[in-house]
């Protein structure tokens, strides 16, 4: 087994407003490897996006420890780009936000930009772009910083049903030959059959992980083949009972 | 490129009627504007109103002449002209600054919340007789009122645009470890450009509302001193003159910040 580079112990997170507090999660542990595609599924709001949020650091678990081995690069539902900027001023925006802006740096998020099919593009502006583009700009801007593990909330949720397929197989593609750690939410069981090597599927609030599966499609790694293999039926079986049970 | 040859004859009939169409607004448009002013022509030089109240195109046409030849015209002009743009510029500076802080530091936008919605609604002409004796009687009181005027819709303006800031932008942001001093510089500055352009063309209004009200109030000089004056004296033709430069100052002012948001916003912000 590789190096752990996330690891939630014990995690409770409270919400506090004015009306009350939510427990949103309780003895939430997992932890995820190196190298590792791993898909969190669980019953709409249960409190999959506070999850993310405390793995990036930007929430403080209430009791538990959260502890962390790299940086993170966090991708969205929409792609966010910046429409006052070009892609490429998009693809760089990591880089200055982190003062890691060098020559170097912005040569090599270029050369990733042009291996992911985005070369002609560079001196568009998002809008100019299509869906599909867009939220592979959005990827590439957040691998730009070389991050060690991608946090992906529900990346492609705002597209329609064909882009979807194609962006999550792009994603998919680009994710493995970087080598890339990657912590997906989603609440489609199928994106997560067809993408992870791990599936938790959290419990309804306060959320817990219910049940771990480890994905065997053998070296199977590409979301359309897994798709059509007989496995993929029998796992969305076992996971729409979990999550409906 | 495609040349003009090989549009499709369809396209072409297209782009033609087009262009019609806005000649076609264009040329009612000084229609209206020739109507109205032949219209008032007339009716003085038949006698069916009294040009000595109502004045009339021709004798506003001879007082302007008569103030361009004592040189008095630009005078006026000019000094209208500058404590409006001086009272425009800080008003909008001084807005975007205390709406930046405001941004910056949740429980001062609190804290000052009521008073900002207690200025916003006093009329600030309430103001007069205080602004005279702490300011004197010259440009500086009338400068004084033209902020005072615009500096809290600018305030209130920039403040709401932002606030409105996309959440999720900032959420990106801060998974990048932005500080939130780069989120201000990087995020929250660049989307509210629309807002500050629209911000600017409600403020050219406001510059003018302050200034003018500012001559009704105290004044030797000006646009307003001139219509306050006319009128006084029972002479209406200088009233009406003033008023029509002023709305060319006003239009032309606008069109000014037309030519900026042209410049600042590019057709690439949807």
């Amino acid at each position: 087994m590789k190096n752990e580079i996330l690891r939630f112990t014990d995690v409770k997170l409270i919400y506090h407003t004015k009306h009350g507090e939510t427990t949103a999660a309780e003895n939430l542990a997992f932890s995820v490897h190196e190298g590792e595609f791993v898909a969190i599924i669980g019953p709409s709001g249960c409190g999959k996006t506070t999850l993310l949020s405390l793995a990036a650091g930007l929430l403080q678990p209430s009791e538990g420890v959260v502890e962390s081995h790299g940086t993170f690069g966090y991708m969205l539902q929409k792609d966010e780009l910046f429409p006052w900027r070009t892609v490429e001023k998009n693809i760089f925006l990591p880089l200055e936000v982190k003062k890691i802006n060098t020559p170097e740096n912005r040569e090599r998020a270029i050369r990733l930009a042009e291996k992911y099919g985005l070369k002609d593009f560079l001196k568009s502006y998002p809008f100019q772009l299509s869906g599909g583009m867009r939220q592979r700009a959005a990827l590439i801007r957040t691998l730009s910083s070389d991050p060690d593990i991608l946090l992906l909330d529900e990346p492609f949720s705002a597209l329609d049903y064909q882009t979807r397929l194609n962006v999550c197989e792009d994603v998919s593609s680009i994710i493995r030959s970087e080598g890339k750690t990657a912590l997906l939410i989603t609440h489609d069981i199928s994106e997560a059959i067809s993408l992870a090597d791990r599936i938790l599927v959290l419990s309804k609030r306060p959320a817990r992980v219910a049940y771990t599966h480890e994905l065997d499609f053998g070296d199977i790694k590409n979301p359309l083949k897994r798709r059509e293999m007989s496995e993929f039926s029998e796992w969305f079986e076992i996971l729409w009972r979990e999550l409906n049970g | 490129m495609k040349t003009h040859e090989n549009f499709s004859r369809e396209h072409l009939q297209y782009v033609k009627k087009q262009r019609l169409h806005a000649a076609l607004v264009w040329g009612l448009r000084l229609g209206v504007l020739a109507l109205l002013l032949g219209l008032w022509e007339l009716s003085t030089a038949c006698g069916w109103v009294d040009p000595f109240i109502m004045s009339s195109p021709s004798r506003i046409g001879k007082t302007i002449a008569s103030l361009y030849r004592d040189g008095s015209l630009f005078y006026h002009i000019g000094i209208t002209l500058a404590e409006t743009l001086v009272g425009f510029v800080i008003a909008v500076a001084l807005g975007v600054v205390i709406a930046l802080a405001l941004w910056w530091s949740e429980t001062l936008c609190k804290v000052l919340e009521p008073y900002i919605v207690v200025l916003n609604a006093l009329p600030k002409i309430a103001l007069g007789p205080l602004i005279i004796i702490w300011f004197g009687t010259g440009s500086k009181a009338i400068i004084f009122m033209t902020v005072l005027v615009g500096i809290i819709v600018s305030t209130m303006h920039m403040l709401s645009a932002f606030l409105a800031t996309n959440k999720n932008k900032i959420l990106l942001m801060r998974s990048m470890g932005a500080t939130k001093f780069q989120i201000l510089r990087k995020l929250v500055i660049p989307s509210a450009r629309p807002s500050f352009i629209s911000m600017l063309k409600v403020n050219v209004g406001m510059a003018w509302i302050g200034s003018i009200m500012g001559e009704y109030i105290v004044s030797r000089a000006g646009l307003g001193y001139l219509i306050v004056y006319g009128g006084q004296v029972f002479k209406l033709d200088l009233v009406m003159s003033a008023t029509c430069i002023l709305c060319v100052l006003a239009a032309g002012m606008y069109f000014l910040v037309v030519l900026l948001e042209k410049i600042l916003i590019k057709n690439t912000e949807r």
